[in-house]
């Protein structure tokens, strides 16, 4: 890794706390060279035009992630309605064919407010860790979290009222959310009682599928509601520590989506269809400081960008492994 | 919007000057975006605030503390409970007679927390190895009690209590230390054996779901209670059906004006299961159980 891309990965990481990106103070020279040939090229003008007029836009990913999340969560009610005990339990803490896995934001707050650790806690933090490193951090957020599936139809509605100049999307700063991180961390140590769970849209909405429906889903609704008609994605943008927990996995996860500054027009789709849009600061003209920058551990993998690019400058990735798409 | 900016600046820097910085140093900040900051920052004062309120809702359970609910077998003591349990519901999934329910918001005893409504459907062991503490992943349920936790006086068992569906076998004891709760004949006046009256029919009527192991139709598979249709001629249900040994019998007592009657009578081996709670004929229960209560002298 150069210099420039190790300093970019530290502003990377900032951004996952809540920093806005910033411009590069310095770009590589490979990559000078290619912003410099892009400035005003007609040719590549001409190339923009026709490649636009024939791009498709596909949903590939994005069915291949809602397919992975509804099968997730649907082997957790079917593991409990047909008895087949695959995947026994709720998202918060299950047992897949015996073995523990606990989410760790869950375990952390068990931990901090219990202050004892019992083995097959320990055990099934260890193996998410592990699974989720493996897999890129937030890629929990978007192929597993029930909620983050309930936010994208909700996101699409604030969309459309937005076109329709009904709404308008208020943002909120993006710090918000590792101050709550930290009250949530430190009220369950000072009260001893796991106040983040009482709260959490993820672990409702995941017993609602599998122990039936309660009333606690009204507060899920009441998220969905502000997010349709106040604010777009709020709660995982600006609110969830369960985020923030599994993007500081992200950090030192292989899995990652890759840009490539070389094809890019920088035409913004990528960052328009973003559940994290800061993430992908990098393909604004003229900040990419290599030819090719690995996007930050805030992105969940959603691969919605990869989908949109018309120039397929944005592709998944695994350090040290040859390209999967 | 920020993209736009930037973009129209990369777009045209070749033609026009650079910005010049404004005189102190930092760039200026027009009155239209210094009021969208200042807006900003009091929506996110606005979201602070609705979600650490709703937050605070969570904190309901511990000021409702004092109203005792059943927790499942091996359940640590209320607040050490709120604290470590995960909300995962992987004791509801084990539990052969589906006795654990997951409280809802309204509930006040913790979204997502498991609990047993023993009138409905009480723990009757027929699990035999108490799975739902084998199954909890945060030891919110558990064997052994850390040594840093207190037991409450009286809330530890005189010795392991015998489950009489497995009394003949080698090992016939619960792995169990303290008990959930104790049975108290509440409503002695409504009792069946206290008014020296029989019982005939399906106690709870022919609609109760709840279900019960009879040792006498199927060790391993419980059926439901409404399928057992009883016949006594001195109502004895809470005793007939116990399913630890010694916890409850019927006894001569005398009463406050001196004459004698029957009446079933608790034991200390009673570990608040809540059986007695379910078979009791009688509308409401004579006997019911004292979530979370110790043993008292």
């Amino acid at each position: 890794m150069s210099a420039l891309l190790k300093r970019r990965f530290v502003d990377q990481i900032k951004v996952l706390f809540g920093a806005e990106p910033s411009k590069p103070k310095e770009i590589g020279p490979a990559a000078q060279q290619i912003h410099f040939y892009k400035k005003g090229n007609r040719d590549l003008i001409a190339e923009k035009l026709h490649a636009r007029a024939h791009a498709t836009p596909s949903h590939k990913w994005r069915n291949r992630r809602w397919a992975t999340l509804i099968f997730a969560n649907l082997l957790f009610t079917l593991s409990f309605f047909l008895d087949i005990q695959i995947l026994e339990g709720a998202l918060t803490a299950s047992r897949f064919v015996g073995f523990h896995l606990i989410d760790l934001n869950s375990a952390l707050q068990v931990m901090l407010a219990h202050k004892h650790i019992i083995n097959n806690l320990l055990i099934g933090t260890g193996t998410v860790l592990v699974l989720w490193v493996l897999l890129g951090g937030r890629t929990f957020c978007s192929w597993v979290c029930p909620y983050h599936l309930l936010a994208e139809w909700a996101e699409k509605i604030h969309l459309f009222l937005v076109s329709k100049k009904l709404v308008t999307d208020q943002n909120i700063d993006r710090r918000l959310r590792s101050v709550f991180w930290v009250i949530f961390a430190l009220l369950a140590v000072a009260t001893g009682y796991t106040v983040f769970e009482a709260i959490s849209p993820t672990g409702i909405l995941s017993r609602a599928l599998i122990y039936g429906p309660g009333l606690a889903l009204l507060w899920v609704l009441a998220l969905l509601f502000f997010e349709v008609f106040f604010s777009r994605r709020a709660w995982c943008r600006y609110a969830c520590p369960i985020g923030l927990t599994y993007g500081v996995v992200g950090i030192v996860s292989p899995v990652r989506i890759l840009y490539k500054l070389d094809g890019c027009f920088h035409e913004g789709d990528c960052r328009k269809v973003c559940l994290v849009p800061h993430v992908l600061d990098t393909v604004i003209k003229g900040r990419a400081v290599e030819p090719e920058v690995p996007i930050g551990p805030d992105c969940t993998r959603c691969g919605l960008c990869v989908d949109v690019c018309p120039t397929g400058s944005l592709s998944f990735d695994v350090k040290g492994l040859s390209k999967l798409a | 919007m920020s993209e736009i900016d930037d973009e129209v600046a990369g777009d045209n820097s070749d033609s026009n000057p650079p910005r010049q910085p404004a005189g102190n140093g930092k760039p200026a900040v027009s009155i239209a975006k210094r009021q969208t900051n200042r807006r900003r920052v009091l929506r996110t004062i606005l979201l602070t605030g609705g979600v650490l309120g709703a937050a605070m809702s969570g904190f309901l359970p511990l000021v409702y503390a004092q109203k005792k609910r059943l927790r499942p077998p091996g359940a640590l003591d209320e607040k050490d409970f709120l604290g470590s349990c995960i909300k995962c519901g992987q004791c509801v999934q084990v539990c052969p007679v589906s006795a654990i329910k997951l409280a809802d918001l309204v509930d006040g005893m913790g979204v997502g927390t498991p609990y047993i409504d023993p009138r409905a459907q009480a723990c009757d062991f027929s699990c035999d190895a108490v799975q739902c503490i084998l199954a909890c992943p945060t030891g919110s349920l558990t064997y052994h009690k850390p040594d840093f936790l207190p037991v409450r006086p009286g809330a530890a068992l005189a010795a392991k209590p015998i489950l009489i569906a497995k009394e003949n076998d080698p090992e016939p004891t619960l792995n169990m230390h303290e008990r959930i709760g104790v049975a108290r004949l509440t409503r002695p006046e409504a009792c069946l054996a206290v008014q020296g009256k029989g019982f005939k029919g399906q106690t709870r009527g022919p609609d109760f779901k709840g279900q019960l192991r009879y040792m006498t139709v199927d060790r391993w598979k419980p059926v439901k209670v409404s399928s057992h249709p009883y016949d006594v001629a001195e109502c004895d249900l809470c005793v007939r059906e116990c399913p630890v040994k010694g916890a409850i019998s019927i006894e001569t007592v005398f009463a406050p004006d001196g004459s004698q009657r029957k009446s079933p009578v608790v034991h200390e081996p009673c570990v608040g299961c809540g059986v007695c709670e379910m078979v009791c004929p009688v509308e409401p229960a004579a006997i019911t159980i004292e979530a979370g209560e110790v043993w008292k002298l």
